[in-house]
């Protein structure tokens, strides 16, 4: 190993960052055990079953409803979040009122809360006789097992993910830069658009990012609040589960491998719009 | 256009950063407020400019009432210390700001932005840097732009926050010629903080002293450095060689022993006798008013200091003249040619 160091070609570079190569060599191992390697199991096992069958599997109604259903609802809490989210922010970094460490305290809630309970504690909340739901329910708004109750369970558990990522970068943003901006003429709105928002929008996005990977992925809280009806409050998760417990284990990890891909997809996608949202104004 | 402070005081829950301050600034002027950190020189700055505002008293610009116009009203320029520039933003659009953030009939058309901003880059001579954002440039260049953006607006005032205060000393020097001869090209009325006393001096037509939220002197720099109207002036500006003393009966004590010096009309009372260094003379101990034990002589280029312990034990620091060596430990008599005696407050 040291003679194998030492014999290295010439041009490696020096560094005054020790380590990159026990470093790389943890990080891969650990990212194998713990993430690749379950990964390639969900792959291999979908492989027992036929292409054809593969494709009768993620294409039958049911599913497909149950993936439309857990992307689209994610996807919405998480722009849901993203918005709500950000004005909180706001308030808890600009803003001294009283309680606001409780309140601060509060968002990290649904960290910690088993899902389950917020689950339950969501559906007694909504449903038609709970305190709100009996509230809404004159409106002709029915929140406990619809699809409307699947997004409400998804914003609760997504909230403190915007919350928490873009409070630190909000709270570093230097107050002088909006000083400068009013100083040459711009009113509060230009100068959040052009300054205030750019300087968090990597922040923001990556909020956006976690909140809806965590959407996508939740089972707990949202099979209480659902209703669970197939084609209609049916999330993937819920169906992957009542495929395993059918014992059929190859259609449970096609679905599985369709959820990934698209996640993988639209995070990468995320992932991108970040990148060049940090880079931005580099070139012209 | 002339700036007017009436009576302005500002406190920040205990601190009176601001304690009734009146202070004309004539337009056209390059002003320096100068003063120790506390003095209250940046709030007051940040009053004028609208960011702040005082706990009681008028700004007046022009005569006319300022604070009731907001910052983005006032059409003032702010360079602040540490630039506070748009990290987002090229050096172009950052200078373009506040051309792009107009409404109405006050909005330019691009080609117009465009030919503003391209003539600002080369007046701050950064025009090849057009393209680059803030992390890539120097904190000298950083400045320039930071500059080149608040006169974008055509300010009626330009207002500097300790513009140079986190440049190194070589770059500081260049930009504050560089500044000064902006100045003269562009005489819109300027007020710079500072508490780099060399940079006060050598840029401002008018230096204003401030300690502790109150102004201590008004002058140009050469009365402000030659005639200091206060202990505090002449203590921060310049070296000070202070000698404690004493006046009863109309004379001047030091020590134990009568003087000879006047004490200039200061009433009875403990006072302190105040000097340039370069005007205390070296004489021999029983000829002198004041006399001390040489504790150590320093060189630095051409000047030596010598540390003086007086009989009471203060310690005073002297210019050494050419010509004299004094030996560590012996005794050594001082002779203020020109001193300045003020009560000790």
């Amino acid at each position: 190993m040291i003679t194998e160091t030492l014999s290295l070609p010439v041009g490696r570079q020096r560094s005054v960052i020790p380590g990159f190569g026990i470093t790389l060599g943890l990080t891969l191992t650990w990212l194998s055990v713990i993430v690749l390697l379950p990964l390639s199991a969900l792959f291999i096992k979908t492989s027992e079953i036929s292409l054809e069958r593969f494709i009768a599997i993620v294409t039958s109604t049911r599913t497909l409803h149950a993936l439309q259903v857990s992307f689209g609802l994610s996807l919405a809490a998480a722009v849901l979040n993203l918005i709500f989210g950000t004005i909180v922010v706001w308030a808890l970094v600009r803003y001294d009122f009283p309680f606001r460490r409780v309140v601060d305290a509060i968002i990290d809630i649904p960290f910690a809360l088993p899902t389950a309970v917020a689950g339950i504690a969501l559906t007694s909340l909504y449903a038609e006789n709970g305190w709100v739901g009996s509230l809404l329910a004159p409106l002709g708004i029915k929140v406990a097992f619809t699809q409307l109750g699947i997004l409400v369970a998804l914003i609760f558990i997504g909230l403190p993910f915007v919350v928490r990522t873009v409070q630190p970068v909000l709270a570093d943003l230097d107050a002088e830069l909006e000083e400068a901006a009013a100083s040459l003429g711009a009113s509060r709105w230009e100068t959040i658009r052009r300054v205030v928002l750019p300087a968090i929008l990597p922040a923001l996005l990556t909020g956006f990012a976690l909140a809806f990977a965590r959407a996508v992925g939740e089972y707990g809280s949202v099979i209480f609040i659902a209703g669970n009806l197939p084609g209609q409050t049916e999330i993937a998760p819920l169906l992957i589960v009542i495929r395993l417990e059918e014992f059929r284990y190859a259609d449970a990890t096609a679905i599985a491998c369709v959820m990934l891909l698209a996640s993988f997809t639209l995070l990468l996608l995320i992932n991108r719009l970040q990148r060049w949202s940090e880079m931005r104004g580099t070139g012209a | 256009m002339s700036i007017d402070i009436l009576n302005v005081t500002k406190r920040f829950k205990t601190f009176t950063a601001l304690d009734a301050v009146n202070l004309h600034i004539p337009g056209g002027q390059l002003v320096a407020l100068l003063g120790p950190s506390g003095s209250g020189k940046t709030t007051l700055l940040r009053i004028i400019a609208g960011l702040d505002w005082p706990d009681s008293g008028e700004v007046r610009f022009d005569g006319q009432d300022a604070l009731a116009r907001s910052v983005r009203e006032r059409n003032v320029g702010f360079v602040f210390q540490h630039y506070a520039l748009f990290r987002h933003m090229n050096v172009f659009e950052n200078v373009a700001f506040g051309l792009r953030v107009r409404k109405g009939a006050d909005k330019l058309p691009e080609a117009a932005i465009r030919e503003k901003v391209n003539q600002l880059l080369s007046l701050v001579q950064i025009d090849w840097l057009a393209d680059r954002r803030p992390n890539q440039l120097s904190g000298g260049q950083r400045q320039r732009v930071a500059l080149a953006r608040a006169l974008a607006i055509s300010p009626r005032i330009l207002l500097l926050d300790e513009p140079f205060g986190a440049l190194d000393a070589k770059v500081r020097k260049e930009l504050r010629r560089w500044l000064r001869n902006l100045h003269e090209e562009l005489p819109v009325t300027s007020v710079l903080v500072t508490h780099d006393q060399e940079e006060a001096l050598e840029l401002a037509d008018t230096v204003v002293v401030m300690g502790k939220g109150r102004i201590e002197q008004v002058g140009s720099p050469q009365e402000v450095y030659d005639a200091p109207a206060t202990a505090f002036v002449h203590d921060f500006i310049g070296e000070s060689l202070s000698l404690p003393a004493r006046v009863s009966g109309g004379r001047l004590h030091v020590g134990a022993g009568e003087t000879a010096l006047d004490p200039q009309g200061v009433e009875d009372g403990p006072v302190r006798i105040l000097a340039r260094p370069h005007d205390v003379d070296f004489a021999e101990p029983d000829a002198a008013p004041v006399r001390g034990r040489v504790l150590a002589v320093r060189t630095f280029g051409p000047t030596r200091r010598a540390d003086i312990v007086l009989g009471d034990g203060d310690i005073v620091e002297a210019a050494v003249p050419p010509g004299i060596h004094p030996a560590v430990g012996a005794q050594i008599g001082l002779v203020p040619r020109r001193y300045r005696v003020f009560p000790t407050a």
